[in-house]
């Protein structure tokens, strides 16, 4: 019997979970959620200087082959995350493991040819249509999850009920797991919880702090590999701002990247690779914006962004926005990136009171 | 008129691409200048220069730009796209024009940018290149043309003596590592004393020709698609039966190599390997200690087999 698992990202083990469970009809195992024992066996295991996602991946794999799982899916691209898939199989092999590891990726990119391929080979009933209508309304709910958390993370900070939100995305993500959906059951739910979100009590003066959280995708969609960092900035009582998703990432990227160059000539001729191209124009469109401060966030050794943080330094200067960079590995302790914070709280507040 | 001077920074794409950048702007009646060797002074500059967490070879590369600043009139900066499907390169190279433009906005770049799956093909760049100098295009692409044929030449020749010293009855250790790293005075040349000095046969990765090692890289990696760590590894794959132990070497941190090599580690088993990390703060002391251990690791597995 096949147990299928996959490396968690955020929340969206909700959606994938549901492809999955829909198209192969096999068990899937979603590995426990990741905890400080998820990246201890995740870094004992990987090479010193690779990058962190690697290490979360792999505490995943290790975590779920433990409860049982014998298929591991992998997918990603765009920079070293596309070569992932072989060293993570091949130290898992060597670890003892009997296990299939099915990679998605081709050409540097997750190709839905092979997932199709894959799923057909495990279910014989599935066929294009109800694969398309599965993997339609996978997105749907990818685009919902990714509109919803927009309201939170702008208000989060001022809410008169103590973790109302808090309370609300939770009752939302039990929701979503529960039923089984169609599109039109979902864009209910989607209204339902957008106008729950909007009925909570909130205290929101009129000039409030914003910032924009921009950098390398997974610390930016995975919480707990960048400390909660998002949560935190905005339970201070800022307006946060993101523009990575998931929905961006599937389906906006291959188009606007050329209109993000055209933007970005003052500083930018070609493409910076992965997603270091948009950290760049993002934060320049912030500080036109007039935007209190950026806060940059990356995984410790992420070259792309690296790149990208040689060019932002010269957009705080010439725009005089304040940027802060964060880079995460599993040493990073939670009170040292509290006090970074804080410290660039009243930075921006002082600022924008003068 | 007046003679245009062409500045290469002697770091990275430098290596392998500098017979032919030197004879094709020698053809055209330009000056060409080299920086200078990398030195401890290079490194600080180097570090001053970029974010920390940079990889060294990078730092190395920014330096060596400064350095030349005020010596020219232009300076190529390359920058690498990929070589057509799944020929992929490391991201650094992706962006290293627009650092350099960046942090130098007083310089005039020459650009040359290969993107074989945009049709940035590499003829098109030399006749880019040669315009800012020259208008007539014959003369640009017979310079091209001789670049090219000079180039071939020169590794060819390296790549035959490297095949005589496989007769060698000298132990052979195979040097994994890019051309940037290994050939650079700070990173890699210390490294080759020592073990020359220790009457090593090296054999140099880099040196195996291109589509020959991109084919045995595919055996031994089948998803890779880093073009420059394909033709590395294909070198593993062509020699590993006809050398005594292999040493990685890599500048901290490299974003591939972090994947690729320690992959080879695992899947090699036939000859003693070792990896060298080389940092900014690495002392030779210690380096020299593990060198002459491997090498007796060799010394004595060569014994016990004949």
């Amino acid at each position: 019997m096949n147990k299928i698992t996959f490396p968690h990202m955020g929340d969206y083990y909700i959606p994938i979970n549901y492809l999955l469970e829909n198209i192969t009809k096999s068990i899937v195992i979603v590995p426990p959620p990741i905890t400080k024992k998820t990246i201890e066996l995740g870094s004992k295991y990987s090479p010193d200087y690779v990058c962190m996602p690697f290490k979360y991946n792999l505490g995943n794999f290790i975590e779920a082959l433990e409860n049982g799982a014998n298929v591991i899916l992998q997918a990603g691209g765009g920079c070293r995350y596309g070569y992932y898939a072989e060293l993570q199989e091949q130290i898992l092999k060597d670890l003892g493991y009997k296990f299939e590891f099915v990679n998605f990726i081709e050409n540097n990119h997750v190709s839905i040819f092979n997932i199709y391929n894959y799923a057909k080979s495990l279910n014989k009933k599935l066929n294009i249509i109800s694969f398309s209508y599965y993997a339609l309304n996978t997105a749907i709910m990818i685009i919902i999850m990714d509109k919803l958390s927009k309201y939170p993370r702008e208000n989060l900070g001022f809410e008169k009920e103590k973790n109302s939100f808090l309370n609300t995305k939770r009752q939302f993500q039990e929701e979503l797991k529960m039923k089984k959906h169609t599109p039109l059951s979902l864009v209910r739910l989607f209204l339902k919880y957008k106008r729950k979100y909007k009925s909570l009590p909130i205290n929101k003066p009129k000039n409030c702090l914003k910032i924009g959280l921009v950098g390398e995708l997974y610390s930016i969609m995975e919480p707990n590999s960048s400390n909660n960092i998002e949560l935190k900035l905005a339970s201070l009582g800022i307006e946060v701002h993101r523009f990575t998703t998931l929905t961006y990432l599937l389906f906006q990227k291959k188009h606007r990247l050329k209109k993000l160059l055209k933007k970005g000539k003052k500083y930018l001729k070609y493409h910076l690779g992965a997603d270091a191209t948009e950290s760049v124009v993002l934060s320049m469109e912030l500080a036109e914006k007039h935007y209190d401060g950026i806060v940059h966030i990356k995984s410790f050794g992420c070259t792309p962004e690296l790149n990208a943080m040689s060019i932002l330094e010269k957009i705080s200067t010439d725009y005089e926005i304040p940027i802060i960079y964060f880079s995460f590995d599993s040493g990073t302790s939670d009170v040292g990136i509290e006090t970074r914070i804080e410290a660039f709280y009243d930075m921006i507040l002082q600022k924008k009171k003068d | 008129m007046k003679q245009i001077t062409i500045g290469l920074p002697k770091a990275y794409l430098y290596y392998r691409y500098h017979i032919m950048w030197e004879t094709f702007f020698k053809n055209l009646g330009c000056k060409v200048i080299t920086s200078e060797n990398t030195t401890k002074k290079t490194i600080e500059l180097g570090k001053s220069l970029s974010i920390d967490e940079s990889c060294l070879s990078s730092k190395i590369y920014l330096s060596h730009v400064a350095s030349l600043q005020g010596k020219c009139d232009y300076i190529l900066v390359p920058r690498v796209y990929d070589y057509g499907k799944n020929e992929q390169v490391c991201v650094k190279f992706n962006a290293i024009y627009d650092i350099i433009k960046n942090l130098f906005p007083n310089i005039n770049i020459l650009e040359y940018n290969i993107e074989k799956s945009k049709h940035h093909y590499e003829l098109f760049n030399y006749f880019h290149l040669g315009h800012a100098i020259e208008k007539n295009i014959i003369k640009i692409l017979l310079s091209y043309l001789k670049a090219r044929k000079a180039s071939k030449k020169y590794f060819k020749e390296k790549l035959k003596k490297q095949t005589q010293k496989l007769n060698s009855y000298k132990p052979k250790i195979l040097l994994v590592s890019h051309p940037y790293n290994i050939y650079d005075n700070y990173i890699g040349e210390p490294i080759i004393k020592k073990l020359e000095s220790m009457g090593i046969e090296l054999i140099y990765a880099d040196l195996l020709d291109k589509k020959t090692a991109r084919m045995y890289a595919e055996k031994l990696s089948p998803t890779l698609y880093w073009t420059y760590s394909k033709e590395l590894i294909g070198a593993i794959g062509y020699y590993r039966y006809s050398v005594d132990g292999i040493i990685f070497l890599t500048a901290f941190p490299c974003g591939p190599d972090s994947l690729v090599n320690e992959l080879m580690i695992r899947k090699i088993d036939n000859i003693p390997v070792t990896s060298i990390l080389v940092d900014e703060q690495s002392s030779t002391t210690g380096l020299e200690t593990r060198l002459e251990s491997f090498i007796d690791i060799i010394k004595e597995r060569r014994k016990n087999n004949e």
